[in-house]
């Protein structure tokens, strides 16, 4: 008999890419069903359309780049990207938007750059800002929260999705629309004149923020990705709000705590940002990562012309994650502290 | 209690040490036969010293070490040398090397040996000549050659000596059998590395997960000074650079020695060698082997004979065929599969390991790297193994250099933690063989270079020096000629003696020749010559006269010298015979010479005559000449025909007066075309 040859390690962990995937698919549920709680079931048809057309592109280019169908799907890659851009897209998005935002995202982002490990931005957002960008007014419009205005049902929200000529949706401006309209009013009058704003940052966002934040908290416990990216993206955007908050005048960019909770920030910090595929590699490079992209995201908000930003700051980052690796090498074992020691 | 400090990264592998530590060390006993390779450590191989056929007993140096990085080797036990061949060997590649192999008596009998009483007694040198004379090597599973690691000069200063009892491995459980059955020796062994190397402090690490193994080693070490330090499991805590950070918080600087931060680190199993080759005079011939994994019902611990196949041992402990497909030298995160299960077990091999299938599976297809780190996080070393791999399979060389590729200690810890389950180590291993054949290749071509132009600048140096040579010679040449002209040259001008000597050379030939032959002789010749001279001047001017060319005035001119030439010849011949004539007696001979000089003359005349005409006019005498002689031939037809004469004769002379008349038609035609042109 002859003996098999495989060389060292011969012992393997028990993570395997598919279980990342699905341990991030799972901690996106609390958020789902935050938003759903609030929003209606437009997030929900988004979700699952969005994944049906995933899995099918996702097919479509294997099959035309001559890969093994069932190797890549059982990777639950492009599940993940369908998720996080249905959660990222307004519910009650009509079906054609977000088949162009999934073609975008698996077709463009994606396999045009060699497929997963190889694309250098995050496949979601590229999906995100080609809407965004090329369908303002469908992608800016957010239904209003319970209690604000009435929620559509179930079938209501299929109808949005699948006839959208025949739906005639409530939809109201975010929180964070609101804020970047501001020009006259101090952030108390304007939290009081506005119902949608609720207690901290908008009635649904702050609780789908928190149920983010307890995904990410899960996934950061479960070693999916580590603290370094999320932490310092937060702790950026919080001490800018800080520094740029002068107590709640009209032209005040709005307290830290609103930042933090409003639009998608706990949502990027640890379900965008944390793509290991398209951010630095090192922790001290992830640390750098993060931080500039909470910067970019309260500049956008307060100084652009996009009432969110998280999208825009995580591609920008993108492009200058390589850059980062290049700085941010750690030392290794037996290495001097600095670079120049070691020669 | 003294404090330990934690390394970056690791991993905690499940442990699967209980199976094997169980039962005591079993003695494996003597096989029929032992393959001892001659290369089981680092550095040279040792050359044998027995031949094929020689009885040998145990302990005996069979090979002796081929410089200082080499070690000896023994005979595990006594019996008869069979063979010194190439043998399969556990490595991981797989190939063959040359094995000196033992056919056992099962007698097991011992050469004379004897151990030292008191080593503290005797030189520091003298303890590592008996080490070194054991071949001892690092047992921990790289082999370096002991001796060697304790070489170390007094100037160094060693502050800690530390003995590695941590056998990180999962699986594997031959150290902590030894501290448990072999506590004493243990410490015995560190007290004689110690008075070698003379550390501030002795420490013996070892992971927590050895609770019975610690507590016999404190037991043994009590009063010795020797410090247990215990210490959280973690892999690859074992390893030297990790194990010295943990214990002393100090990092080894890359490509520098333990000795560099003032440490000299020894495996336990090495000590325990050590002391039996001191205290017992006893060479290492035999080793502690965990023998495990489900393959195999009875798992434990063998003290087995150097040499000893595989097959043998795992036979000992009841192998399993059916349930086992790869056999693993080592433990499961750095052990190497054997292909073949007679490989001979060595000094290093720690661990024979025989999983099940499901025990240790098989590896899935790798999936594409998605850069998640936790293979950054798992790195001992702090490397970036996900940028490794990528710049290992763009054989980006340069990059992973830069990013401390030669850092990598193959612990196999990102691999084990890896999602997509990528073989990173092979990568990094492929990847620090093609930089090391790079540099290998360099150096060469470096070197060829040099030589290149050693010998470019040797060429032109010698012919410079020729140069300058022959500069020097003909410097000394004018200055002995100018010399000479001051001294009213006493010696002449070599080249005008030459030429001189040349002209004299002449001079005497033609005086020579002169009075060799006569004069007559002389005469006759010149006439003969110029003749044929003569001859080939109006043949060729008759050829350029046909052909029309330009030459026919200077070949005439030719012709006319040469034939007056020959006149002046003619002349003075005839005079010089008539001389001689009227000075001797006239002779018969010299009739026919007047005869012959006349026929001669009459031919010459002929000649000149001919000479003189122009073509039309020979052109026309050939005419004439030919029609001449046809009618003659004519003639003599019709007289014949005439006559009756035989057909024979009739048919011929019809045939030369058709010949005849074709001729005359062609001189018809000749003299015709001279007319005309």
């Amino acid at each position: 008999m002859a003996l098999m040859r495989i060389t060292s390690p011969h012992a393997h962990g028990p993570m395997s890419t598919a279980r990342v995937m699905q341990n991030v698919l799972l901690a996106t549920v609390p958020g789902v069903i935050v938003l759903t709680h609030f929003f209606g079931f437009g997030t929900l048809v988004n979700i699952i359309w969005a994944s049906i057309l995933a899995l099918a592109f996702e097919a479509l280019a294997l099959r035309l780049r001559k890969r093994p169908l069932g190797f890549y799907l059982g990777d639950y890659s492009a599940l993940v990207t369908a998720v996080l851009l249905g959660i990222a897209l307004p519910p009650y998005s009509p079906w054609w938007l977000i088949a162009v935002g999934i073609a975008s995202s698996i077709l463009l982002a994606k396999h045009l750059y060699g497929g997963l490990g190889y694309n250098p931005f995050n496949p979601a957002m590229v999906g995100y800002v080609v809407l965004l960008i090329s369908f303002p007014v469908q992608m800016s419009s957010w239904a209003a929260p319970r209690g604000v205005g009435e929620l559509p049902g179930l079938l209501d929200a299929l109808q949005a999705c699948f006839t959208p000529g025949n739906f005639d949706a409530v939809t109201m401006a975010t929180p964070l629309d609101l804020l970047k309209q501001n020009n006259s009013l101090l952030m108390d009058d304007l939290w009081q004149q506005n119902a949608q704003f609720g207690r901290w940052a908008g009635i649904g966002w702050e609780w789908a923020s928190l149920a983010f934040l307890a995904g990410g908290l899960w996934l950061l416990y479960q070693r999916v990705f580590t603290w370094h990216a999320p932490v310092a993206m937060l702790v950026a955007l919080a001490l800018t709000a800080a520094l740029f908050y002068d107590g709640g005048s009209s032209a005040s960019g709005g307290s830290p705590l609103f930042h933090l909770l409003s639009g998608a920030t706990m949502f990027g910090a640890f379900f965008i940002i944390t793509d290991p595929v398209s951010s630095a590699v090192s922790t001290r490079g992830r640390l750098v990562f993060g931080a500039l992209i909470g910067l970019l995201v309260y500049l956008i908000r307060v100084y652009g012309n996009y009432p969110d930003a998280v999208a825009f700051a995580v591609l920008i980052m993108n492009f200058a994650a390589p850059f980062i690796d290049q700085y941010t090498q750690p030392r290794s074992y037996g290495h001097a502290a600095r670079r120049e020691d070691n020669e | 209690m003294r404090q330990v400090y934690d390394f970056h990264g690791g991993i905690h592998p499940p442990e699967n040490k209980h199976q094997s530590i169980a039962a005591p060390i079993a003695d494996a006993g003597i096989p029929e036969e032992l393959v001892l390779p001659l290369a089981q450590h680092i550095g040279a191989p040792a050359i044998p010293v027995v031949e094929i056929g020689q009885k040998v007993l145990k302990g005996q140096l069979i090979a002796e070490p081929a410089g200082f990085v080499s070690v000896p080797l023994h005979a595990p036990t006594s019996g008869t040398v069979s063979a010194i061949e190439d043998r399969q060997i556990a490595h991981p590649s797989g190939h063959s090397a040359r094995c000196v192999v033992i056919a056992t008596d099962g007698k097991d009998e011992w050469i004379d040996h004897s151990g030292l009483a008191d080593y503290k007694s005797v030189d520091r040198s003298e303890l590592l000549t008996i080490i070194r004379n054991a071949g001892i090597a690092g047992m921990g599973g790289a082999g370096f050659p002991t001796a060697v690691k304790l070489s170390v000069k007094a100037e160094v200063g060693i502050e800690t000596l530390i003995l590695n009892g941590t056998e990180c491995e999962p699986y594997i459980t031959a150290d902590d059998i030894l501290m448990r059955e072999r506590a004493e020796q243990i410490i015995e062994g560190a007290q004689i590395i110690a008075h070698l190397v003379q550390p501030d402090e002795i420490l013996i690490g070892v992971e927590d997960n050895k609770p019975e193994g610690i507590a016999a080693l404190q037991t043994a070490a009590e009063g010795t000074g020797v410090e247990i330090v215990v210490f959280p499991t973690k892999y690859p805590s074992g390893g030297e650079k990790q194990l010295i950070e943990i214990l002393t918080g100090k990092q080894v600087p890359s490509g520098g020695l333990p000795s560099a931060v003032g440490v000299v680190c020894q495996n336990i199993g090495s000590a325990v060698a050590v002391r039996d080759a001191v205290i017992d005079g006893r060479p290492l011939i035999s080793r502690i082997t965990t023998v495990t994994g489900e393959g195999v019902n009875d798992p434990r611990n063998y003290e087995v004979l150097l040499g000893s196949s595989l097959a043998y041992l795992l036979e000992q402990a009841d192998y399993q065929t059916n349930k086992n497909k790869r056999l693993i030298m080592g433990g499961p995160m750095m052990g190497f599969t054997v292909p073949d299960a007679h490989v001979p077990i060595v000094k290093t091999t720690n661990c024979v390991l025989a999983p099940a299938e499901t025990e240790l599976p098989a590896p899935p297809p790798a999936q594409a790297c998605i850069r998640c780190g936790m293979c950054a996080e798992a790195c001992p070393a702090s490397l970036l193994p996900q940028q490794l791999f990528w710049f290992s399979q763009g054989k980006e060389f340069e990059k992973a250099e830069q990013h401390n590729l030669f850092d990598c200690i193959e612990c196999g810890a990102c691999s084990f933690v890896c999602p997509s389950n990528i073989p990173l180590v092979q990568y990094y291993r492929a990847a620090k063989a093609e930089v090391v054949q790079l540099r290998k290749d360099a150096e060469k071509s470096e070197h060829s270079r040099i030589r290149f132009e050693a010998r470019q600048t040797r060429l032109e140096r010698e012919d410079a020096e020729k140069e300058a040579k022959r500069a020097a010679r003909k410097k000394a040449a004018e200055e002995k000629a100018r010399l000479a002209a001051e001294q009213g040259s006493t010696e002449e001008d070599p080249i005008q003696a030459a030429i001189e000597r040349a002209k004299a050379k002449k001079a005497a030939q033609a005086e020579g020749s002169n009075s060799a032959e006569s004069a007559g002789e002389k005469l006759e010749k010149a006439v003969v010559t110029t003749r044929k001279r003569l001859d080939t001047a109006t043949a060729k001017l008759t050829a350029a006269k046909e052909d029309g060319s330009d030459l026919v005035d200077a070949l005439q001119t030719g012709v006319d010298k040469t034939r007056a030439k020959l006149e002046a010849a003619e002349k003075a011949l005839r005079e010089h015979q008539q001389a001689a004539i009227t000075k001797e007696q006239p002779t018969e001979e010299a009739k026919p010479i007047d005869a012959a000089q006349v026929a001669i003359k009459k031919a010459m005349a002929a000649r000149v005559a001919d000479a003189d005409k122009s073509p039309e006019e020979k052109a026309r005498e050939a005419l004439q000449k030919l029609e001449a002689r046809l009618q003659k031939s004519e003639a003599r037809l019709a007289q014949g025909k005439a006559a009756g004469e035989e057909e024979k004769i009739i048919t011929a002379l019809e045939s030369t007066v058709e010949r005849l008349r074709e001729k005359v038609a062609q001189a018809q035609s000749q003299a015709n075309e001279t007319e005309v042109s």
